[in-house]
């Protein structure tokens, strides 16, 4: 067999990357979540510690797991792609630096303070742990996004004679044109995956009649979270798509399965594309709807894959389903949150079981989405690196081995699924044992002054706790 | 300032960022080296405890001494990463078994033992690697034009292998001195006890490598031993016995932070005695760190935000460390 280290390369690369991306998605919206439970705690309301210290125990797995596989993805760029590594190091080497020296450390030293030091500190200080945690992975998102747009949408950097980028305008390389885009909409994209993991817990135990009260809070709080950034995500996502069509045209007509382009496109709702006739097979599709969302006009011009030539062309069958799955997604997001508000206006939002159980199988939604969105513009750059001025194909290790390359990926393949198993089960091990009761957290005496646990809603809560 | 002195602040930097990640992360995967032999299982609670709070901490100096080649001397990272691509490998792997290790073993019930396990292998291979990719390092790299040259088993030598030993040998000293600091009773005798037979263990390994390398590098034997460089650096191995056998007379007058200072300058001497012997190589045995180095416009940008940003790192380390002062106990800072 020709093992060829470029593609096995790339598959370890994608493999990598999509296993590290989970655990960023979740833990940057869960540390603003355990930030907003900390400040209700300082207010008072012993059942936020309770919420909060539940969910920290879930922080710390999912941010350990992404730690030791986010190293792997500092060193990957060296030792698979390192004529790439060449090429980019005078432009991607300074804010990958910037990454760990602003966020990295942050994170690190804060989360032992806020996962070990609730008494060995001040409250305020404890506070300001979370804080800072929570600040250290937004952090961590600009520069890596940063990084990433600029692969898309180099710009502030020439190519030189030898075959390395200079800078010339370190502005125009962070904030590149695609950066915040892809950072607004990525940002939104964790908080509504955290959002959608703590509404499906939280429904879970309902519907379990379990830890009511916190997963009252915890339905609560998701739920407004989702309502807002639900429609907001489309819209930034709208936004993006615009700004690819601009700057990645072929991208946006993989995405659309568009091989003619031109005035009056129809929105394809399903087809098979195929990428040797060039054409789309059991096409459906609206009528010029795509133009008008491209361009806003019915009768706009919109790209179309055989404008490039073949060897241009990216793998669009995977760009086009891809992004309907996120697409799909986003709409379901979407439908929740209306649900959601209808519920609410109704005082039925605790009740609904129905409902519950839809929130228990939406949970990895935003997961799914966001690894379906990230395929769909990763693959959409193809065949291109760095987009328009190094091929792919170019960047690979010369002095890599096929063999060499096929130990590394099977080693992460298996020791990912490993670690990643058992992780899982540590996790659901934690969802099972669920959060203390907030009288744990009360003062000895406060404790036998409230008696039982505060309970605002009492009558309600109990007609859920039959065994009570 | 001109691109020579920018140039040699970030050898400075890179240098230094390395050099912590040894020293940080020496302790504590020594600590995961030293694991198995442990008296109880009770004092295994306490190693891991000691250090829970800050590991991940300790790590991060890895990746930014990983960014900070990529960043400040591509050349070195685009050569060095693919040289040493099994070695790596092999690296990442075990750290990800010692990383998970913390957050899984204090969540698990009977499969506890194996993150005992998971703990203790995963710091011992990782160690052993580190060790094999210094000494492979020193031995010297093939290059042509700005990318590796070499097979993928150009690493692995006797003298490697050697390294990835003295290593194993180095953390765990470090990781029984830091343990003496921060235990007490019979687990701190205990500590004593392997902290001296680690600095044996040390010391030997000191000797065989300082005597090899210039064996295996010309350019290393010429470094130490031509007139008047012989004269000028002697001083350096007189310091490292004087400090060795401060080593020594501290854990047996019972001290408790000295063993750990001390094992600490041990370290930095050899790392002082390794830089004396490459300078100013980047990559041994011709590139060298002007011909790695990134343009001025890639440096001073990175510059402006590390002068302010490498001091506020090392307030909050000192705090961090600061907050988990003192002796550790089984329960640890879980509650």
């Amino acid at each position: 067999m020709d093992l060829d280290p470029l593609m096995l390369s790339r598959i370890q690369f994608a493999f990598t990357i999509s296993f590290h991306i989970l655990f960023p998605a979740f833990t940057i919206g869960l540390a603003c979540w355990i930030v907003a439970l900390e400040a209700l705690w300082l207010r008072g309301g012993a059942i936020y510690r309770s919420l909060s210290e539940f969910w920290t125990k879930i922080f710390a797995i999912s941010f350990g797991m992404g730690v030791v596989s986010g190293i792997v993805m500092t060193y990957q760029f060296g030792t698979n792609w390192s004529v790439f590594a060449d090429a980019t190091g005078f432009v991607l080497g300074p804010l990958i630096q910037y990454e760990v020296v602003t966020a990295f450390f942050l994170e690190a030293a804060f989360l032992g303070i806020l996962l070990f030091g609730r008494d060995r500190v001040p409250k305020g200080i404890h506070f300001t742990a979370a804080f800072l945690v929570a600040l250290g992975t937004v952090i961590s998102a600009f520069w890596i996004l940063s990084a990433n747009s600029w692969m898309h949408t180099p710009a502030g950097a020439e190519l030189g004679e030898d075959g390395r980028f200079r800078v010339s305008d370190w502005w125009e390389v962070v904030f590149n044109p695609s950066f915040p885009y892809r950072f607004s909409h990525m940002v939104t994209a964790a908080f509504l995956t955290t959002g959608f993991v703590v509404a499906g817990i939280s429904a879970w135990f309902l519907l379990k009649y379990r830890h009511v009260e916190h997963a009252r809070i915890g339905l609560g709080m998701s739920l407004g979270l989702i309502t807002v950034l639900a429609p907001l995500q489309i819209v930034l996502g709208d936004l993006h798509g615009l700004n690819t069509l601009e700057h990645q045209p072929t991208k946006v007509a993989a995405m659309e399965g568009h091989w003619e382009g031109g005035a009056g496109a129809p929105l394809i709702l399903f087809a098979l594309p195929d990428m040797e006739a060039e054409t789309n097979h059991w096409e459906v599709g609206i009528p010029e709807l795509s133009s008008l969302i491209l361009t806003h006009s019915l009768t706009g011009e919109v790209p179309g894959l055989l404008d490039v030539p073949a060897e241009e062309r990216p793998y669009v069958p995977l760009i086009f389903w891809t992004f309907r799955i996120m697409v799909g997604l986003g709409l379901l997001m979407l439908v929740i949150a209306v649900t959601h508000v209808v519920l609410r206006l109704r005082g039925r939002l605790y009740e609904a079981t129905w409902f519950h159980r839809l929130l228990v199988v939406t949970t990895p939604i935003g997961f799914v989405a966001i690894i379906a969105g990230w395929i769909t513009t990763e693959v959409g750059r193809q065949p291109w690196i760095v987009y328009g001025l190094l091929p792919t194909a170019d960047g690979v290790t010369p002095s890599l081995t096929g063999a060499a390359a096929l130990v590394s990926l099977v080693t992460f393949l298996v020791v990912y699924a490993l670690i990643f198993t058992a992780g899982t089960y540590y996790i659901v091990r934690l969802l099972q044992l669920g959060p203390k009761p907030p009288s744990h957290y009360l003062e000895p005496q406060a404790a036998q002054v409230a008696g039982r646990p505060m309970r605002p809603m009492s009558k309600t809560v109990e007609s859920f706790e039959p065994g009570d | 300032m001109d691109w020579q002195d920018l140039t040699l602040i970030w050898t400075g930097i890179c240098a230094f960022a390395v050099f912590m990640y040894v020293l940080m992360d020496g302790f504590d995967l020594g600590l995961g080296i030293l694991f198995p032999f442990a008296p109880t299982d009770r004092d295994r609670d306490i190693m891991m405890n000691s250090v829970a709070p800050i590991w991940d901490f300790n790590e991060t100096w890895l990746i930014l001494g990983g960014a900070g080649l990529f960043a400040a001397f591509p050349v070195a990272y685009v050569v060095l990463l693919p040289a040493f691509y099994l070695p790596l490998l092999v690296m990442l792997v075990a750290l990800i078994f010692r990383g998970v290790a913390f957050e899984f073993r204090f969540k698990a019930g009977a499969s506890r033992h194996l993150w005992d396990t998971s703990f203790n292998l995963g710091s011992l291979v990782a160690t052993f690697s580190q060790g094999v990719v210094l000494g492979a390092f020193i031995q010297g790299i093939a290059v042509e034009g700005r990318q590796y040259a070499g097979g993928m088993f150009d690493w692995l030598s006797l003298f490697s292998i050697l390294c990835g030993v003295a290593l194993v040998a180095g953390y765990g000293l470090l990781g029984a001195t830091w343990l003496i600091w921060r235990s007490e009773g019979a687990l701190q005798d205990w500590a004593r006890a392997m902290s001296k037979r680690f600095l044996v263990a040390v010391l030997l390994f000191v000797l065989v490598v300082s005597a090899w390398t210039p064996l295996v590098n010309a350019d290393i034997r010429a470094r130490w031993f031509e007139w008047p460089n012989i004269a000028l650096l002697s001083p350096v191995p007189i310091v490292t016995a004087l400090v060795a056998y401060g080593l020594w007379r501290a854990v047996e007058t019972g001290r408790e932070v000295r063993p750990f200072a001390l094992g600490m300058v041990l370290f930095l001497l050899s790392y002082l005695g390794l830089a004396i012997s490459l300078w100013p190589n980047i990559i041994p045995p011709d590139v060298t760190i002007w011909d790695a180095a990134s343009p001025p416009e890639s440096q001073m940008f990175l510059l402006v935000g590390m002068v302010f940003l490498i001091p506020v790192v090392l307030v909050y380390t000192v705090y961090s460390y600061w907050v988990f002062r003192g002796k550790v106990s089984a329960e640890g800072f879980y509650h």
